[in-house]
């Protein structure tokens, strides 16, 4: 299959007082038409920034965007001018955020921040654009749309906002959508409305989704495809049902087994990762994992590994074998 | 654990009144944070409270410590009456009775050390007698709760979320508690974290025999670590049990609602799975809904839902739930 979008190592890093913030370190993916990729990782490892990189969305200076490209449609997205990316943003690429409130202009209502841009990318009149943006509401469950075109974004509940933004995002119709975390400040039972939600509009337009989180849950529910990130890498790339099946990589099985189970009665004590993730403002050497790595052995110190094969839909980037324990050979 | 109740909660209530205008202010209206909850936490026990965001479960916890003065009903903590302690009373329910906060991040003075941090409980406890013993007193908590008792003269943006984390468990447990409020302590962690902050919490409590109460919103870790479970919706506890039989046969809607709302890491069974999706948001505690309050999502509601208020009654063994419609 073509994909939709490639990406070849990527590496974003940013200037600080401090230092330079190595925050995504060389990071390879591909998306396919139709297909949900789920990236997964813990606070800092760079998911965010990693699909800011792509949509031309970092703040530079401090940020810098040091080498890699993006290839959608042909195109190379980190070598676009402003004017050029600005076309594929929104309208065939969209983004939904990870904080709803600091994305929505709040001094604006709901219904001109959707039809501006319904406006601005399709061309459409101020009458169509309104017609589109109620049907856009009501598609995302906000009740009395029409009415609530005149609302500001304060008067919507967490949920609601996060629904508008979907609405939004969705609006010219994007071949691709990033959600990022778009779950995580709400509470399961709307959780479950957002997934439910997105699968929906998924399955109806064919469109490709990258969903970001840390939930492991959430995850199994929506993704075909799921990527691993630690530190700046992703260390992991599996089909969903391979990866929870046989995580190779010692930080997923980790991550897994960390995990309590509401539909199992407790047999165990959690299984905890010792120690925590690497600062970001060290140059990386060596496996980003290895401090913490239960199997690590010397080779880990000195050299990165790199993505290797364990199956066709399944990579992993681990000096060790994990089911003999020896490192791999060749 | 064992069968007297160390904490009993009768018909609790929190309201906040809402005021408009500067100078006059004038009285509005109330939040009804929490409205009539009734519970009892047995000794050594962990009791879970769950529910989403909004629904009064942090109220609940200041209100029974003491830290915001009770609206209605009464509290019971080793037989201290929280609302009349006075003096040596509160002194010593303030020493048995700690908190540990939903913030690693707010909770701690930023610009005391760890040593000032931890050792304030102490202090205001008078329970050392000398510097140098409250300096041990200190590493020794730190070293209980996994920190290197060198970091003693650090500040906290000098520690990770998970250390302080730690740090905050630290100074909980300072002044020799035997109940602990618990207030979603893992929830600003990371995954990889998080797992280490809950079996600190389970082994100090086999250690020194505490008493936990355990808030929060993850529905899976709760399972885990609790004993009880309490399920709040807006301001009212609609059902508890024991734990396997509340995940096991849970009988309120909205408990069957949020329990199926909880995603499974495990993609086969995931996607297999029957979800309740509820309408709509949660109404707000200032007008909160006639009847049940659960009526306006309800989707096995039924007219009377709308008139009565249901009875919070017991069931089964130990099983209890507020809705009409449970036989
Ligand atoms: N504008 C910035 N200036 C400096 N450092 C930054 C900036 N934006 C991000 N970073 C750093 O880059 C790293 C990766 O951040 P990123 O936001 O991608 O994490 P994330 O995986 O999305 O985490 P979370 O789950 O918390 O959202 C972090 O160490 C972060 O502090
Ligand atoms: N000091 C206060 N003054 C006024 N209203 C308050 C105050 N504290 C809480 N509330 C209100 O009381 C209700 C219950 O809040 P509470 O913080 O107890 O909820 P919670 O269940 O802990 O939620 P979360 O899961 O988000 O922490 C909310 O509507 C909140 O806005
Ligand atoms: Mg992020
Ligand atoms: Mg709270």
């Amino acid at each position: 299959m073509h994909p939709l979008l490639a990406v070849n190592n990527l590496v974003t890093q940013f200037v600080i007082p401090e230092g330079i913030v190595y925050a995504v370190n060389g990071i390879s993916f591909r998306v396919n038409p139709g297909e949900t990729l789920a990236v997964v990782g813990e606070s800092g490892c760079g998911k965010s920034v990693s699909m800011l990189s792509l949509m031309g969305l970092i703040p530079t200076p401090p940020g810098k965007i040091v080498s890699g490209e993006a290839i959608y449609d042909g195109k190379n997205l980190l070598a676009l001018k402003d004017e050029e990316m600005e076309k594929i943003r929104g309208k065939e690429i969209a983004m939904v955020f990870q904080d709803p409130m600091t994305s929505l202009n709040p001094v604006l209502t709901i219904g001109k921040q959707i039809t501006e841009a319904l406006i601005c990318h399709l061309g459409l009149t101020t009458a169509e654009a309104r017609e589109r943006a109620i049907n856009l509401l009501d598609m995302v469950g906000i009740p009395e749309a029409q009415r609530r075109l005149e609302d500001y974004p304060h008067q919507f509940s967490g949920g609601m906002r996060q629904r508008v933004m979907i609405a939004m995002a969705l609006s010219c119709e994007p071949n691709l959508l990033i959600a990022d975390e778009p779950t995580t400040a709400l509470d399961v039972t709307i959780q479950a409305q957002i997934v439910e939600l997105v699968l929906r509009l998924k399955q109806q337009r064919n469109m490709a989704v990258i969903w970001i989180t840390h939930d492991l849950g959430v995850v199994a529910g929506i993704a075909d495809r799921v990527n691993v990130m630690y530190a700046g890498l992703i260390v992991e790339e599996a089909n969903v049902d391979e990866l929870y099946e046989s995580p190779n990589h010692p930080y997923t099985r980790g991550l897994l087994g960390s995990l309590p189970r509401i539909d199992r009665r407790r047999d165990r004590k959690l299984i905890a990762i010792p120690g925590s993730p690497p600062s970001l403002l060290v140059k990386p050497k060596g496996c980003p994992f290895r401090s913490r790595c239960p199997i690590g052995k010397e080779v880990c110190q000195m050299e990165a590994p790199k993505l290797r094969n364990v199956s066709e839909n399944h990579r992993v980037a681990c000096w060790i074998d994990i089911s003999s324990g020896e490192q791999i050979s060749g | 654990m064992d069968n007297t109740p160390l904490v009993i909660v009768d018909k609790l209530k929190k309201y906040f009144p809402i005021s408009k205008g500067l100078l006059f202010q004038k009285q509005t209206g109330f939040v009804k944070a929490v409205d009539g909850v009734s519970f009892v936490i047995f000794h050594g026990e962990t009791l879970g409270l769950v529910g989403e965001s909004g629904c009064g479960k942090t109220t609940v916890g200041r209100t029974i410590l003491g830290l915001y003065p009770i609206t209605e009903g009464r509290v019971v903590i080793e037989n201290f009456d929280v609302a009349k302690a006075k003096g040596v009373e509160l002194h010593q329910l303030r020493q048995k009775a700690q908190m540990i906060f939903q913030d690693p991040y707010a909770s701690l003075n930023p610009r005391w050390t760890v040593s000032a941090i931890i050792s304030e409980p102490i202090r205001v406890h008078h329970l050392v007698q000398s510097e140098t013993e409250k300096t041990e007193r200190v590493k020794e908590l730190m070293q209980l709760v996994g920190l290197s008792p060198r970091l003693i003269n650090r500040f906290p943006h000098e520690f990770s979320g998970g250390q302080r984390q730690r740090i905050g468990i630290a100074r909980a447990l300072a002044s020799q508690p035997d109940f602990i409020v618990c207030d979603e302590p893992i929830s600003a962690l990371d995954v990889s974290i998080q797992a280490q902050v809950v079996n600190l919490l389970e082994d100090l409590q086999d250690r020194f025999q505490l008493t936990y109460l355990f808030i929060a919103h993850d529905l899976s870790m709760v399972r885990h670590i609790c004993d009880r479970v309490a399920v709040m919706y807006l301001g009212a506890i609609v059902e508890s049990a024991d734990k396997d039989e509340l995940y096991e046969h849970p009988l309120h809607p909205y408990t069957n609602a949020l329990l199926s709302a909880v995603p499974i890491p495990d993609p086969k069974k995931d996607r297999n799975r029957q979800r309740i999706i509820l309408t709509g948001d949660v109404p707000s505690p200032i007008n909160p809904p006639s009847g049940c309050r659960f009526h306006t999502r309800c989707p096995i509601a039924k007219p009377h839902c709308k008139e009565i208020t249901p009875e919070f009654r017991e069931v089964g063994s130990n099983h209890w739930v507020a809705c009409h419609e449970i036989a």
